[in-house]
């Protein structure tokens, strides 16, 4: 029923969303630029030549722009949206991983996240006393029926067309309702004022990108959907050494962990994939290939760890607990 | 207003408490002020500085804070339910301890939700409760819920107000000229008349009836924002019940403490008399045995079924290790404690009752924290954190200084209040003359 629902509506949301887009872009005339408050710069940078949205050329002083890694900044409506016609998937292969946190620390460059917030983290994963243990990299899930949207008071957190949940941290509250709702503790909070660079501390804040963090609010995992307009790979996939992610579009069918594009339907096929606590009934967007065949001993990833992050997995690997 | 013999009496007894605000009272009012500024200092550290001053962190999000929410609205029971239900079935005995009961409804449902706006990370923000709200969202529930719930209770205590504000107004009393204004304002306009009256017993009478749904939905509510998560030792289906039997078990515990203490304060011993807190511990005996039945059942299936997650939560709270010590007292001082103090003879008195209520309320206090924290310290997959404070929650200095200043506000706005109104209605005794009231001579009529 949903899914009819969700059908019928597409070629509208379609319409609906181009037409916020085009909005959007007339009315922020951004291109790809937020534009600063001019009385706070000395106009002595040199020229450039920009396209308006009536199509005309226009040159401004390019003082006046925000010279940002973060591009694709959209509308927030535009943010909440979507894009049309995706459907974003992760596929995540266990058997590859060796803990080398590469993805952990892209990911924080990226974001300009803390060493100690882990959007992305490794956790060392025991299912029984008598099994192996696994390395187990855990993004968001951005799950379909996702229990963190359900609770939150006003819709700061919301699930979008392509798929993705995504916060607004300037509409969010701060009750933290969507982190006790989460099965999974995905979910960090900004406890206190959170360090901004001064590069990224004038950024235009979008619901996509996450930048600049904020105070008393909720973040948490984007799949980076900036990067994805611009038709590249979140930089954890990119990071990774061993290509363990593979992320892609579920509608398109494929999913490319840098390295190799394949089949999404065929590789979780093959690969018996399956989805963390199935039973929970959230129905996450991130599958795992069980680690058989690995290619790595778990130890690995265990042996050059610096003392501080061996302390967590200490437990496991020793055996002693769990 | 003219008032009978029995209501004079009743008054002059309370009249110095209207009165005066003796050297006392100054003391106590200080002392509370005094947690109030140091509650004030600890929530502007939690402005100024972010929720970093608190215990709470990423795992477990809510803390004291939470807590405080459901016991203060638990309290508030006290007058929604017990009161209410008294009104409804017309029980004689009630009159001498509604005040008590509604006033504590009041002035809890007004400290309740302070906390949680304590957890609220940006309070500057609070408004898009309003101008985004999602209704799907048990949190907006709550809002809703509780304010109206707040709005029933104050009217249902302002409906048996009127009639004693115009008393106040009529006598000649010995008080500054403001407090004789108010009076006069708040009576508007009370003359006895039988329209007037007829009014007000329609208005009090379909009050009685819709608070106790109100109060009923309330804890019902907030239960669900715990029953609804996915999380191990919230989301049960007997969660609801549950927390609004806990609640009025509680609120009758805090009634029996604060006629114990009026008792003595005024010395009010042939008002509040040894009946009445037989009675209400026989209604705090059945309570507790009932919220009892409903504790075994709910740790009983947790245990027995024994899934994974949920077991990580049984075993913080069987094991002395962790959380054992503190579950025993709440099964001990909150169940066993209270039934057969009211259940034993020997005990059934006012002093041992009330030193039972003491207990039983303190314990429910710690049950609340028992809910929230062990399930929040139990999460899905492994924490693999060495940040301690991560791991384990141990409360601030800033959560206990403004859990005490909520308490003192508590007792501040009761001392307040009880400056202002006499504790025992006046109004209620119109029938009554020499000791013997209308219903009572109708009943002997019956028996002749």
């Amino acid at each position: 029923m949903k899914e009819e629902v969700t059908n019928d509506n597409s070629r509208r949301d379609f319409l609906k969303t181009a037409a916020i887009a085009g909005i959007a872009t007339a009315t922020c005339g951004s291109l790809a630029c937020g534009c600063s408050s001019p009385k706070s710069v000395e106009p002595n940078l040199g020229k450039v030549k920009l396209l308006s949205p009536d199509g005309e050329i226009v040159e401004i002083d390019s003082a006046y722009l925000n010279h940002q890694e973060h591009m694709a900044i959209v509308s927030k409506l535009e943010a909440r949206e979507g894009m049309a016609g995706k459907k974003f998937v992760m596929v995540v292969d266990l058997s590859r991983c060796k803990n080398a946190r590469k993805c952990v620390t892209a990911c924080q460059k990226w974001h300009y996240r803390p060493e100690e917030t882990e959007w992305l983290t490794v956790k060392l994963m025991k299912d029984s006393d008598k099994s192996a243990p696994y390395w187990f990299p855990k993004q968001c899930f951005h799950c379909d029926n996702p229990p963190c949207v359900k609770v939150c008071p006003v819709d700061a957190t919301f699930k979008r067309q392509d798929g993705l949940v995504l916060i607004d941290n300037e509409r969010c509250i701060g009750c933290k309702f969507c982190m006790a709702a989460c099965p999974y503790s995905t979910r960090v909070f900004n406890w206190a004022e959170p360090e901004v660079i001064p590069a990224i501390a004038n950024l235009q804040y979008s619901p996509e990108t996450g930048i600049p963090a904020k105070i008393g609010t909720v973040e948490k995992c984007d799949f980076c959907p900036d990067r994805s307009r611009e038709g590249l790979l979140p930089p954890c996939v990119e990071a990774c050494p061993n290509g363990v992610f593979y992320f892609g579009d579920e509608n398109e069918d494929t999913v490319s962990n840098g390295d190799e594009t394949v089949s999404f339907s065929q590789l979780i096929k093959d690969r018996a994939a399956y989805r963390f606590q199935e039973e929970l009934g959230t129905k996450p967007r991130v599958y795992y290939l069980p680690p058989k065949d690995r290619q790595f001993p778990v130890e690995r990833g265990y042996e050059n760890l610096p003392d501080k992050l061996k302390e967590r997995f200490k437990d496991v690997m020793e055996g002693t607990s769990e | 207003m003219e008032l009978n013999q029995y209501q004079k009496e009743l008054f002059e007894k309370q009249r110095p408490v209207i009165e005066v605000y003796g050297k006392k009272t100054w003391g106590w009012t200080l002392f509370f002020l005094l947690w109030i500024i140091a509650g004030g200092y600890a929530l502007y550290l939690q402005v100024a500085d972010g929720h970093i001053v608190t215990g709470m962190r990423d795992n477990v999000v809510w803390g004291l804070y939470i807590a405080n929410f459901i016991f203060f609205i638990g309290v508030s029971y006290a007058g929604a339910v017990i009161s209410g239900l008294l009104h409804i079935l017309n029980v004689e005995w009630r009159k001498p301890i509604i005040r008590i009961a509604e006033m504590i409804t009041v002035i809890a449902t007004m400290i309740g939700p302070i906390y949680i706006l304590l957890c609220v990370g940006r309070l500057d923000r609070l408004h898009h409760l309003f101008i985004y709200p999602r209704l799907q969202s048990p949190i907006t529930w709550d809002v809703l819920a509780i304010s109206t719930y707040f709005t029933g209770s104050v009217i249902f205590l302002y409906l048996a107000l009127i009639k004693d504000f115009a008393i106040y107004r009529d006598l000649k009393l010995n008080i500054p000229k403001w407090k004789h204004n108010l009076y006069r304002i708040l009576a508007i306009g009370y003359r006895g008349t039988p329209s007037q009256k007829r009014h007000i017993k329609i208005s009090t009478d379909l009050m009685a009836i819709m608070i106790i749904p109100l109060a009923i939905i309330v804890h019902s509510v907030l239960s669900w924002i715990f029953g609804m998560t996915l999380r191990p030792g919230w989301h049960s289906s007997i969660f609801g019940p549950y927390f609004v039997l806990a609640a009025i078990y509680s609120g009758t515990g805090v009634l029996i403490m604060a006629m114990w203490v009026y008792r003595k304060m005024y010395k009010l011993d042939s008002l509040l008399t040894d009946k009445h807190f037989v009675y209400l511990g026989y209604i705090m005996m059945v309570l507790g045995a009932a919220y009892g039945y409903f504790t075994f059942s709910e740790y009983l299936t947790a245990w027995f079924g024994s899934a994974k997650w949920d077991n990580e939560v049984i075993e913080k709270l069987f094991t002395l290790k962790y959380y054992g010590g503190w579950f025993l007292f709440t099964n001990v001082a909150g169940i066993i404690l209270p039934v057969l103090t009211v259940a034993i003879p020997f005990t059934r008195k006012p002093n041992f009752i009330a030193f039972a209520s003491l207990f039983m309320v303190l314990a429910l206090w710690v049950k609340r924290y028992l809910i929230i924290v062990p399930t929040l310290e139990s999460t899905l997959l492994p924490m693999q954190d060495t940040r301690a404070e991560y791991v384990k929650y141990s409360a601030t200095w800033v959560e206990w200084a403004l859990t005490f200043a909520g308490i003192a506000t508590f007792f501040l706005l009761f001392t307040l209040l009880s400056k202002f109104i006499t504790i025992i209605p006046i109004s209620e005794f119109s029938n009554k003359e020499n000791g013997l009231d209308q219903q009572d001579t109708e009943k002997v009529k019956d028996t002749d």
